[in-house]
């Protein structure tokens, strides 16, 4: 076994040169592998990237991240719900009771004091003002995804006369914040912005 | 695996999975200690080359099917989707086709590697028949994998490759049935040769490793052809061959990338940018490159059922190879005569190459059936007899004594004690 | 090969090539066959017409080469031939209107998209009736066909439906010969498709050879793959299209421009393709150059 010397370079060699000027200067040398095996590394990040990223949503799924609604014919007490990015969105024109009740929540009694509305900062407390549109406070957009474990909730019952879902009981108000039940947080409200007084784009 | 290996774990973490397990040690004994001829050529590298090709295609080939479809009405689609919508969708679609047309050229040229050296003789005539094996697996997946994008060439050519199996007498019909799924090709074809696409590279994965096993029970063979007969013929794979096989491939994928980035079509067919018409036949159905030469063959027999054993024959002949050779001198370095009737067996698969391209009309027909009868005789006629009678030349006694002969003995030949 | 001729190898291959030959003019002779295929352009007699008639002039194309660009000004211009002219006929489906918008294409803004996808009808629903209706179309839209299926753009169309043109510059090449197809793959030949859409285009107009049949109710062109003549008219003419940007209003510059265009429908991506395989060359030569050295470096010491 042939260990003396430079180690794992000696396993090859039958004929030994002096190696005394080796030792003592293996700057050049190992400058050279040093940059051959970054470069190497630098091959392997660059290919493997595409790899990982082609699991990204592709350019067709991003299209349809905007999603524009004529919400023209929903009258006060009427709901619209919308595909968007493959979720439902509630659309909702609620009615003079609807955000009264919503109004009169002090927020300090909600499980969730946070508002979850994407368009505001994150620590927007959950105020009817913070979770409906803004101008138009009759207006409520929320991802109809339920918070615990992703059913649909249904409209207009439950204690709260908002949404209730069926899957374990999770109870939301006319704002869509959750009051009772296992969902920890309120329904999502995405990115949106009234381009007109009918036509609403959602992401 | 000549005995245990002499890695030592140096780590806990080592040791304890050493004596469950000794993955580390037998990687250690197959790539780093493993002995390999000091000798070797570049075209000794191509065996790794390989190896990245398949890992690389088998790569390409699980992330392209995170997005194909394999429904017949949806598979060019889908393709198209990937080529335009997918993040870099292109590249990945780009480097899996140029990277089966580049598979096989690196294939072909290790089987004549294999040819001209004699590496399929004794005692390597297992691991010569695992690469035909390994042959034949390749040429199946491609085969399916060429069907996938569903385009004209695609369509036809899966039609004419699997109406061949009605040549088969008495039950070729049934046979030919079972394989569509239906009357003819259709979606039902196309779906299961999806299925046997993903499953035959695994396949293919399973028999290198045998081919790696019989490879490091034997040894590699050498250009000189004579055996290893000591430690000093030898070098320590890695980082001798280890870093020879990393050069080898960094130019193995500039030829790669010059294909994928400036001439991504240029081993295609237009026609197969042409989604699939079962009503119209395109003008001329020819295979990707890598089979014109089986397709010359095919074609040059007027009989059908006699071309399919033709073409299968082709194939199958190599199988024999270590056989059908009778000189008892491995490596063409020291069989001259042989030399050239290799170079001509080279031409001539060229040659049939060029032929499997064109129309089969007027005189192509003819040369095709003289260079598909010579490509018989090399094997069946030709290595036989001239191991017989041909005279080799004096081989050296040593691979150290031919290296040291070669390179002058400018180093001093006492100095042998330090291995 | 000097050995072979005088020498036992040279006898030995002599009687063994004389074998193969004899073999194969052996088969050839059972098979009685004479050659002449059912291929597409023979007449039936005397003469063999081999199509197409003409090679398709090599023209130069500014996305052509290692560092091959789109010209946005082009592509645009193309696209207003296809949307004027050609889209009559035939779809391009594999173009969605935000394609238009995207790096390395015609360079048209995301306003510009929306307002262009909103003057096309798209079929689109069903919706709570259950019907099927039009209604103005998205960026994320595809562009519409104009016949409603294949069966309805055949029968408008003499009976052949005219293909879509997402592909056709990756679909079509004239054939050119060994010596060229080896040349081609070092000269980075891949422009063959637009050179023959723009031969096509423009090669309406000429006389037949004698004794060619035209089949009525198609029009000759010498420059067609698949027989002397197509169920396409001449489908451009001069000053057929209003340019803005006072680029010559020819047939020529019209059939350029749309092959230009349909280069980019059928390769979106060909600039970032090219860039990033000029980066990707310039790593691996500069690899390839240290593994080289490391390879020598390793080896130094070894005899071999």
């Amino acid at each position: 076994m042939p260990e003396q010397g430079r180690g794992w370079l000696d396993r090859g060699r039958i004929l030994t040169t002096t190696d005394t000027a080796e030792t003592a200067e293996p700057t050049r040398r190992d400058f050279l592998y040093i940059a051959t095996g970054a470069a190497a590394a630098v091959g392997v990040v660059f290919t493997a990237w595409p790899i990982i990223d082609q699991m990204n949503p592709d350019k067709a799924a991003l299209a349809l991240a905007q999603v524009e609604v004529d919400v023209s014919a929903l009258e006060p007490g009427m709901s619209l719900t919308v595909k968007w990015r493959g979720k439902p969105v509630f659309i909702r024109n609620r009615t003079e009771e609807e955000i009264n009740a919503a109004k009169a929540v002090p927020v300090a009694d909600l499980p969730d004091p946070v508002a979850r509305n994407a368009n505001l900062a994150a620590d927007a407390p959950a105020t009817d003002a913070n979770r409906a549109a803004d101008g138009k406070e009759a207006w409520l957009i929320q991802i109809g995804i339920c918070t615990h474990l992703g059913c649909v909730p249904l409209g207009q019952q439950g204690n709260y006369g908002g949404w209730f879902c069926p899957c374990h009981g999770s109870q939301y108000d006319t704002a869509g914040r959750i009051r009772q039940g296992p969902a920890p947080e309120n329904l999502h409200i995405p990115v949106y912005a009234f381009e007109s007084d009918t036509k609403l784009r959602i992401g | 695996m000549e005995g245990h290996s002499t890695y030592q774990p140096k780590s806990g973490a080592a040791k304890w999975l050493e004596r469950r397990l000794p993955v580390i040690g037998l990687m250690y004994s197959s790539f780093v200690t493993y002995p390999t001829p000091r000798n070797l050529n570049y075209w000794w590298t191509f065996g790794a080359i390989l190896t990245f090709v398949l890992v690389a295609q088998i790569v390409t080939g699980i992330v392209l099917a995170m997005h194909y479809l394999s429904p017949g009405s949806m598979a060019f689609d889908s393709i198209e989707a990937i080529m335009r919508d997918v993040n870099y969708g292109w590249l990945l679609r780009y480097l899996h086709s140029n990277g089966a047309s580049l598979f096989f050229f690196a294939v072909y040229i290790h089987m004549f590697r294999g040819m001209y050296y004699g590496s399929y003789k004794e005692p390597r005539e297992v691991l010569w028949i695992l690469g035909v094996l390994i042959l034949l697996l390749m040429i199946a997946t491609a085969f399916m994998g060429y069907v996938l994008p569903w385009g004209q060439m695609s369509f036809w050519a899966a039609t004419v490759i699997t109406n061949l199996f009605t040549a088969i007498p008495l039950v070729g019909g049934a046979i030919t049935q079972w394989l569509w799924g239906g009357f003819a090709v259709d979606s039902a074809t196309l779906n299961r040769f999806y299925s046997l696409h993903y499953l035959l590279p695994f396949m293919i994965a399973g028999v290198v490793v045998l081919h790696v096993w019989a490879l490091h029970i034997v040894g590699q063979n050498n250009p000189l052809g004579i055996d290893v007969k000591s430690k000093k013929d030898t070098v320590a794979f890695t980082p001798y061959a280890t870093i020879k096989d990393m050069f080898a491939t960094a130019l193995f994928l500039i030829l790669l990338a010059w294909l994928v980035f400036y001439v991504p079509n240029y081993m295609g067919h237009p026609d197969n940018y042409i989604p699939a018409d079962p009503l119209k036949t395109p003008a001329h159905i020819v295979p990707e490159w890598y089979f014109l030469p089986f397709y010359a063959i095919l074609r040059a027999i007027p009989n059908k059922l006699i071309g399919v054993i033709a073409l299968f024959g082709s194939i199958a002949v190599l199988f024999f190879l270590p056989w059908l050779d009778t000189s008892r001198v491995r490596s063409a370095v020291f069989r001259p005569i042989y030399r050239q009737f290799f170079w001509i067996f080279v031409l001539v698969c060229i040659g049939l190459g060029y032929l499997g391209s064109q129309p089969p009309q007027g005189a192509y027909v003819i040369i095709a059936r003289i260079l598909t009868a010579y490509y018989f005789l090399h094997f069946l006629v030709i290595l036989p007899v001239l191991g017989l009678i041909e005279r080799p030349k004096r081989q050296p006694p040593s691979i150290t004594e031919a290296v040291l002969a070669k390179s002058g003995s400018a180093e001093p030949a006492a100095a042998e004690a330090a291995s | 090969m000097r050995e072979l001729a005088g020498t036992m190898t040279g006898k030995i291959a002599g009687f063994l090539l004389a074998g193969a030959v004899v073999a194969g003019l052996a088969f050839s002779a059972a098979a009685q066959d004479g050659g002449k295929g059912g291929d597409a352009g023979e007449q039936t007699h005397d003469q063999a017409w081999e199509f197409p008639l003409k090679e398709p002039p090599l023209l130069s194309w500014s996305f052509a080469g290692i560092f091959g660009n789109y010209d946005q000004a082009q592509l645009q211009r193309g696209f207003q031939v296809y949307r004027e002219v050609c889209s009559n006929c035939h779809s391009l489906k594999y173009i969605a209107f935000r394609n238009l918008a995207e790096p390395g294409g015609p360079g048209f803004s995301d306003a510009e998209v929306k307002a262009l996808a909103a003057e096309y009808q798209i079929t689109a629903g069903p919706n709570d009736q259950g019907d099927m209706f039009q209604r103005p179309g998205l960026p994320s839209d595809h562009f519409p066909s104009p016949f409603p299926n294949v069966e309805a753009a055949a029968a408008a169309n003499g009976g052949a439906a005219p293909p879509d043109l997402s592909l056709m510059a990756k679909a079509r090449a004239a054939e050119r010969g060994p010596l060229w197809t080896v040349i081609d793959f070092f000269s980075q030949y891949q422009e063959a498709g637009p050179n023959y859409i723009h031969a096509l285009l423009t090669g309406f107009g000429e006389q037949p050879p004698e004794g060619l049949v035209i089949p009525e109710g198609t029009y000759f062109n010498p420059y067609f793959l698949a027989g002397p003549s197509l169920k396409m008219p001449a489908p451009l003419s001069d000053g057929a299209v209003t340019y803005s940007d006072g680029s010559p209003q020819t047939i020529d510059q019209y059939a350029r421009d749309v092959a230009a265009f349909l280069m980019w429908t059928a390769e979106p991506h060909l600039v970032a393709r090219k860039r990033v395989g000029f980066q990707v060359g310039i790593f691996l030569i500069v690899f390839a150059g240290l593994m080289y050295l490391t390879k020598k470096r390793v080896w130094s010491e070894v005899a071999h």
